[in-house]
């Protein structure tokens, strides 16, 4: 589904990419964690295109993103869907418009049709009732929840989440690893999840890579991963100040 | 240890004209691009127009009775009593072609510009600039395209309102000081042409245009938080500002003073 092979990527002149390698199968959840700012937002923009890669390539179902025509990025847009960290809702809209927002540029379904699948959406996310309000006036959970809504309004194969734990209550971001779950098992989405956070990782992944000085160090399902020789794994996995990991 | 020198000023302001440049050839791509976005530019038709109605009008007016205060004072001073009914022709030449295009240019500015800059910076931080694209939207169209178009057609029509109120403070002012009405308005369509009125309001043109890429080109760099788009914010207004003097004057140069 997505290939990734050699990716770099620099700011200035901080490198946070270096030949970074990744396959993610289709209809798999693949959890990428790694350290603050090591590069996992970074990664996951590559793969819809927000970020072009100083080097290397990225392939969507076999097609290279980074040699698509603009008029053909669409295509490859559409098959993603995005939960952002703080949601990224748009303020001047109602919930509706932020969930309808795709719909209307990917599709050419009538308001009705449009206002159905909105609905339809929102219910599938624990939403009710809560079309006409507007994002201001929801609470951190519901954000994450509508967020994940406009994701899926569109039907995407991909869903990207970045860091969908961070920022609210554990219950609640138990509820939205529970609907990442069920995003994969009735709508058969890929998933691509960003986290720090282990016990989100250990619930919702199929497999699990770590990131780490801007490559992919190890790769593997959960268990695996637990009884990874690697120190680096080890240290960040059981949440340790003491280890290889000192840039902290 | 050698510390790296930083460069002056005067290069970061071009290279951000730079960069406001390179925005505008890109809004120009994406004019006639689908899907038009007819809500946002008629949001922003009523943000920038209906919205400054009140700081054009007190700016105008202010503008006016001061201008035709000055030359009340000049003609009285140095051509002598009796000769400011000849003002109003000089008073509404000097406004409608320089000084309210600018007045009204810098008031925008000041409260559409920032506006905006900070409303699409904050939109980059809080990364709906980038749910845009996610959500097959592109930023250009979505965000610039609406406002430039808003903000070249209201100006000038904010610049004519000012033109008719700054106009009219000048005559009261004189009017207040016992200058014989209807000379004064006789002399004021007799030497005042259309094509000078024209002339601020191609002005505004470009002043509209201005004051929209650079806005949204201040708001689309912001980076890091609040203190980002704070100063995005002040930029939009200063370069802006500061363009608009430097544009006026090539315009001023460049149109010619009349039609004949």
């Amino acid at each position: 589904m997505i290939r990734i092979v050699g990716l770099h990527k620099s700011f200035g002149t901080n490198r946070v990419l270096k030949g970074l390698n990744l396959h993610v199968k289709k209809g798999e959840t693949m959890v990428i964690i790694g350290q603050s700012g090591c590069g996992k937002s970074v990664l996951i923009k590559h793969m819809i295109g927000l970020l072009k890669p100083d080097k290397g390539e990225i392939f969507v179902d076999g097609v290279n993103i980074n040699e698509i025509k603009e008029e053909d990025s669409l295509k490859i847009r559409c098959k993603f869907g995005m939960l952002f960290q703080n949601s990224a809702l748009f303020d001047s809209l109602t919930v509706s418009q932020n969930v309808s927002f795709g719909l209307e540029r990917y599709t050419n379904f009538s308001s009705e049709k449009i206002q159905c699948i909105v609905t339809e959406s929102l219910n599938r996310v624990g939403l009710k009732g809560v079309e006409s309000l507007m994002p201001s006036e929801l609470s951190g959970g519901m954000r994450k929840r509508v967020g994940l809504a406009r994701a899926i309004a569109y039907n995407p194969e991909v869903i990207l989440y970045d860091e969908p734990s961070t920022g609210i209550d554990p219950i609640r971001a138990d509820a939205i690893n529970e609907l990442i779950n069920i995003m994969k098992e009735e709508m058969k989405i890929t998933s691509v999840v960003i986290t720090h956070d282990m016990v989100s990782a250990y619930k919702v992944a199929d497999r699990i890579a770590m990131l780490y000085d801007g490559k992919i160090i190890e790769t593997g399902n959960a268990s695996f991963i637990k009884q990874s020789k690697n120190l680096v794994v080890q240290q960040f996995i059981h949440g340790c100040a003491e280890g290889p990991i000192e840039d902290w | 240890m050698t510390s790296k020198k930083k460069p002056p000023k005067i290069y970061s302001f071009f290279r951000q004209l730079g960069e406001a440049g390179l925005l505008l050839g890109k809004t120009l791509k994406s004019l006639f691009k689908k899907p038009w976005e007819k809500e946002i530019f008629f949001q922003q038709l009523e943000e920038i127009g209906v919205r400054s109605l009140p700081v054009v009008s007190i700016t105008a007016a202010f503008g006016g009775l001061v201008f035709g205060l000055q030359m009340y004072v000049a003609f009285h001073r140095y051509i002598g009593p009796g000769t400011e009914v000849y003002g109003g022709a000089v008073i509404s030449l000097g406004l409608t072609k320089e000084l309210i295009p600018i007045l009204v240019g810098i008031m925008v500015a000041g409260r559409v510009g920032s506006a905006m800059a900070a409303e699409i910076g904050t939109m980059k931080i809080t990364e709906q600039v980038d749910a845009l694209y996610t959500l097959g939207a592109d930023s250009i169209s979505y965000l610039v395209v609406p406002r430039m178009l808003a903000c070249i057609i209201m100006l000038p029509c904010l610049t004519f309102y000012g033109d008719i109120i700054g106009t009219t403070g000048g005559f009261l002012y004189n009017l207040i000081m016992g200058v014989n009405k209807y000379i004064y308005i006789r002399n004021t369509l007799l030497y005042l042409e259309v094509w000078d009125v024209v002339t601020g309001l191609i002005k505004a043109v470009f002043f509209g245009g201005i004051i929209a890429i650079i806005g949204c080109c201040k708001g689309l760099e912001a980076e890091g938080g609040a203190e980002g788009v704070g100063k995005a914010a002040n930029r939009a207004v200063v370069i802006a500002s500061i363009s608009i003097l430097i544009v006026n004057f090539f315009l001023s140069k460049a149109l010619p003073g009349n039609l004949g």
